[in-house]
């Protein structure tokens, strides 16, 4: 079949493994919205003694990617501790699924990120988080490196696409090397107010595009 | 797999008819020749004769006479021309101020982005839930800068039609040329420029079970229009480039093969499409329920994305399309379903079927239970719609 998915993915997106919803679960979270065209439901179940994920659940709202990133995890993380989970990237979602085509990767950020965002939800139901962080450029950096460059699949750090991160008073300024008309200026400043906004010390995320 | 294939995304392309590929065959292998002033070699006068009776043809199926019709490479060109033609005409002379829709297709949405880019002002209307233009904004929109409206005659997702008579009396009152992109509506809908007051009309072979890469623009005579790619000086030294004879021999023989029988066979199918896909639960119709496309039913479902339905049909032998931002190439939502005041999410669970000569009314069925199926599924796994 001429699709641009691997079989991988369309074996996943046909079954997914572990859909439906935990109704006791230890901790959830839900990534994306409907505005943006995806979004994705994490439910976990932890043994308390060892922190192990005994059981975790997905639900989906989103193109085969997001629902095959979304079986992938969840088969990932069952039966790992919660270190462990936390350590799963979108990069291995991804090579576990035989790779996704460089325009749907932001899909399998957000699938990622909803398990990373459930096994968080958890630590702070029980007592496990330490401080907040303030937030620094650093800190915007490491978020901007899962915000996708759709025509390369790869993180707008890495492109080179970011030009200058500015945080003062709560507001998180972006600057981009990339024109206000560009194919995907639309979606990449709506990636980045969804990776940044949440963050708990920033009021406003100002993204500017090059003239 | 092919043969149980049903095609219902004919607002993108058609099936060629076997009769249009038999009429243009000679125009490859025999009278290849392009087309010549009287004064050259007999293959050469064959073919201008040729392509003489091929724009007769069309010209002919819009009210037209044949000077008045222009060959291009499609409807993006067509409408290109139109708009950037009339600002080159005008722009230094008359005003820099042009009207379109919300809702147009990318040929005329981007070439008036472009024009604004070149200092051009643009005024974008508004439209309706239905998809139709507000006449009293149209009216105020215009001013003395104003130089040409362009307005649609069905719109390419939701099929909605606009009330043509109507505009082109307002932009006649106003001495404003009037340009209509027609390419969805051309023959399903009745088009007589002898009736309706519009300068410039964009048409294409290829969705009429004509050839790709071949469409017109007709022209009315005196409307200012500059040539902007230049070259030689075919079609009246408005579009320069070796024309295109097999493609305008299929394009003609295309427009006689339309029947207003064939019209209405699909209209039947459409609207027994649209009875059977509004009885799925949370899911309404974009577009107007009368004045649309008789080719088109669009409709949208909650809590599940289009680019999940739309393969999840091709796994089923079902070619469908979708407004979702996952599927398109910007990946960014339907503009229309936008324009006609819908949220994201309605345009991401929005999916258009298109019908065309080689569709049969038992496919509509079969489309309606695969897709209400898939749906139940989609629902089954998604964390919106439930409690």
């Amino acid at each position: 079949m001429p699709l641009p998915y691997s079989e991988i993915v369309m074996e996943h997106f046909r079954h997914p493994r572990n859909v439906g919803r935990i109704e006791d679960a230890d901790a959830k979270s839900i990534e994306g919205s409907p505005a943006c065209g995806d979004m994705v439901a994490v439910y976990l179940k932890v043994d308390p003694e060892d922190l192990r994920l005994t059981d975790v659940k997905f639900e989906s709202y989103g193109c085969a990617s997001n629902i095959a990133t979304g079986s992938i995890i969840t088969e990932l993380a069952k039966g790992k501790t919660l270190e462990e989970a936390k350590a799963i990237t979108w990069k291995q979602a991804s090579e576990a699924l035989g790779g996704l085509p460089p325009i749907k990767t932001h899909c399998s950020v957000l699938a990622v990120d909803g398990l990373q965002a459930a096994i968080q939800n958890y630590e702070e139901r029980h007592g496990l988080v330490k401080e907040r962080v303030p937030t620094t450029v650093e800190v915007v950096r490491k978020r901007l490196k899962r915000v996708m460059n759709p025509l390369t699949g790869l993180d707008l750090v890495r492109t080179k696409l970011v030009k200058d991160i500015e945080v003062s008073d709560g507001t998180v300024r972006v600057e981009l090397d990339l024109p206000s008309d560009h194919q995907f200026a639309a979606n990449i400043q709506e990636e980045i107010m969804e990776k940044i906004e949440p963050l708990w010390d920033v009021d406003k995320v100002v993204v500017e595009f090059t003239e | 797999m092919f043969g149980e294939f049903v095609y219902l995304d004919n607002a993108a392309a058609t099936r060629l008819d076997g009769r249009v590929l038999e009429a243009m065959k000679p125009y490859f292998l025999e009278t290849y020749a392009v087309a010549t002033s009287q004064f050259g070699y007999s293959l050469g006068i064959e073919a201008r004769d040729v392509l003489d009776a091929a724009r007769a043809t069309i010209a002919r199926a819009l009210g037209a006479v044949p000077e008045e019709f222009i060959f291009t490479s499609g409807s993006t060109e067509s409408s290109n021309m139109a708009l950037k033609g009339v600002a080159m005409a005008l722009g230094g002379k008359k005003g820099r101020h042009i009207v379109v829709s919300r809702i147009e297709d990318f040929p005329v949405l981007h070439s008036a982005r472009a024009l604004e880019k070149q200092g051009f002002q643009v005024t974008y209307l508004d439209v309706d839930e239905y998809g139709r233009l507000d006449l009293d904004q149209l009216r105020e929109a215009i001013t003395p800068q104003t130089i040409l409206v362009s307005a649609q005659a069905a719109n390419q997702e939701i099929g909605t039609l606009q009330d043509l008579a109507a505009i082109g009396a307002i932009c006649r009152e106003r001495g404003v040329l009037f340009h209509t992109d027609a390419t969805h509506s051309f023959l399903r809908v009745p088009l007589d420029v002898r009736e309706v007051p519009v300068d410039l009309v964009t048409v294409t072979a290829h969705l009429i079970h004509g050839p790709k890469g071949v469409g017109g623009l007709y022209v009315r005579q005196g409307t200012p229009l500059a040539k902007w790619m230049d070259g030689g000086f075919q079609e009246f030294n408005l579009r320069a480039g070796s024309e295109n004879i097999p493609g305008a021999v299929g394009f003609a023989r295309a427009v006689e093969l339309v029947t207003p029988e064939e019209t209405a066979r699909l209209q039947e199918m459409r609207d027994r499409l649209i009875e059977r896909l509004l009885r799925i639960p949370h899911s309404r119709l974009n577009g107007h329920p009368t004045l649309r496309l008789p080719h088109n039913a669009n409709v949208s479902f909650r809590f599940v994305e289009g680019e999940s339905i739309l393969l999840h049909l091709d796994m089923r032998g079902f070619a469908v399309s979708t407004g979702s931002a996952c599927f398109s190439r910007s990946l960014e939502a339907s503009h229309v379903i936008l324009g006609i005041g819908g949220n994201h999410e309605r345009a991401h669970g929005s999916v258009r079927f298109t019908f065309g000569r080689f569709n049969q009314a038992e496919d509509m069925d079969a489309v309606a239970d695969a897709i209400s199926d898939v749906i139940e599924n989609l629902r089954a796994i998604s964390p919106l719609g439930k409690e």
